[in-house]
């Protein structure tokens, strides 16, 4: 075991019985992750306690920091920080966690929770400027749609750094001192997108279940499945598929996936009724590509707010382009949906 | 046809650029580079509005009109009768 430093700052939870209140209160954590993580990561990703992943705002010892050990800052999200401490492995450094109410860096950044004020109060109330010698911190670049790094400085006499997107460039990061230009750069690979599939699902369990035993009641099995596979298109399936569809808009990619997936049906339904007019048949097929494709484009405009890289100018655009492109295809399939159904019950045949 | 992400609103005045280089820091899509003692924006189109560069830069040399490019939270605002610029990010 390594020896206590002469000045050791880690040590000051065996003080307790000289209460002093310029000595902060600093929590061990380790570089490594066990069962008890695994199972909170695999729960925050399935979206369950969605806010409840939270780890205690403070400040953290990582190893056995002396004060010229490197300082980070992270996101009181268990992701956020368990991904930042077991990158560092065999790095003593302290960890500044603030509080940003169980919510990820790059989110707490955008809503100001990871942000100028809160990091400079919590410099001031965990007195990091006794513990460390240096005045440096090593922000997570994400972290800057938050912070005003100047206005940090100016606050706290702390030089904010910002190190590479993703923690596992930490290690070579701290090697050169350097985040090169493909560290800076937001990515958004298939992992990435898979990992927020449960999610999306879970948004859309409650109401899908619904509509398809509804559908499945008044129309039997196919209109059920039907409404089933446009949902899943657009919650579970456009995420894995999305840089792999045409063109660049999630609305039209979403009609495009949601055409291809309806024409089984069609197909099916167009069959299933040959002994019918034609025309009705070919009217109860167009029904399913007019209704099933909307709703899938659709939900692939709403993961436009999953993703890492769509502007509010261009979504506020898509919005207007498509949405009564979308509305008036529904209209359009409702009414061949209700022309075969009323010539049915007058006994039109089918 | 079919790409409604052609255009975005950063704006960014090289007079002001004191180079410091932090905005090609944050970017996290390159949208500028640093280019001997100032920035270059070389990718508008590619900006995603998240707004680090203007808060980042201390010469006021940036402006974006920065937002959520989330269609959620952009027709949740608009059902409930407010301004589609006004959305928040509004998922817990």
């Amino acid at each position: 075991m390594s020896k206590q430093q002469s000045c050791d700052c880690t040590n000051t939870k065996t003080n307790t019985e000289v209460p002093n209140k310029s000595l902060p209160e600093i929590r061990p954590t380790t570089w490594s992750t066990g069962n008890a993580e695994l199972k909170d990561h695999i729960l925050a990703r399935l979206g369950v306690y969605r806010l409840n992943h939270r780890v205690d705002p403070g400040l953290y010892s990582l190893g056995k920091p002396t004060p010229k050990s490197p300082a980070f800052v992270s996101a009181n999200y268990t992701l956020s920080f368990d991904m930042l401490r077991s990158s560092l492995k065999h790095t003593d450094a302290y960890i500044l966690v603030l509080d940003t109410q169980g919510v990820n860096v790059w989110c707490a950044a955008g809503k100001g929770t990871f942000g100028t004020d809160e990091l400079v109060s919590k410099i001031q109330t965990t007195n990091l400027a006794d513990v460390v010698s240096h005045r440096k911190l090593i922000l997570p670049q994400l972290g800057a749609s938050g912070v005003n790094s100047f206005e940090v400085e100016k606050q706290s006499g702390f030089k904010v750094e910002y190190g590479p997107v993703r923690t596992n460039d930490l290690p070579e990061y701290l090697k050169t001192g350097k985040a090169t230009p493909e560290m800076r750069q937001v990515k958004y690979t298939l992992k990435d997108r898979l990992v927020l599939i449960p999610v999306e699902l879970s948004v859309a369990a409650l109401p899908l279940i619904v509509a398809v035993i509804a559908l499945d009641i008044l129309g039997g099995v196919l209109p059920a499945s039907a409404v089933a596979v446009s949902v899943l298109a657009g919650t579970a399936l456009f995420p894995a598929v999305l840089p792999w569809l045409p063109t660049r808009d999630f609305s039209s990619k979403g009609f495009t996936l949601g055409i291809l997936l309806a024409l089984p049906f069609a197909d099916s339904a167009f069959l299933g009724n040959s002994g019918s007019a034609i025309w009705l048949q070919v009217a109860l097929g167009l029904a399913y590509v007019f209704l099933m494709a909307p709703i899938t484009a659709y939900l692939a405009l709403n993961f436009t707010g999953s993703t890492t890289f769509t502007s509010r100018t261009g979504v506020k655009k898509e919005i207007f382009r498509y949405i009564p492109a979308m509305a008036a295809s529904l209209v359009v399939g409702a009414v061949l949906a209700a022309l075969v159904i009323a010539m049915h019950f007058l006994g039109g045949g089918i | 046809m079919f790409n409604s992400y052609q255009e975005t609103t950063v704006q960014y005045d090289k007079e002001k650029c004191v180079g410091c280089g932090r905005c090609s820091t944050v970017c996290p899509h390159r949208v500028f580079i640093q280019h001997g003692n100032k920035a270059e924006l070389i990718a508008a189109s590619a900006c995603m509005e998240c707004g680090t560069c203007q808060l980042n830069c201390p010469a006021d040399a940036i402006t974006v009109d920065s937002g959520v490019g989330c269609a959620g939270s952009m027709i949740r605002a608009a059902l409930r009768g407010e301004k589609l610029d006004k959305a928040n990010c509004t998922c817990e």
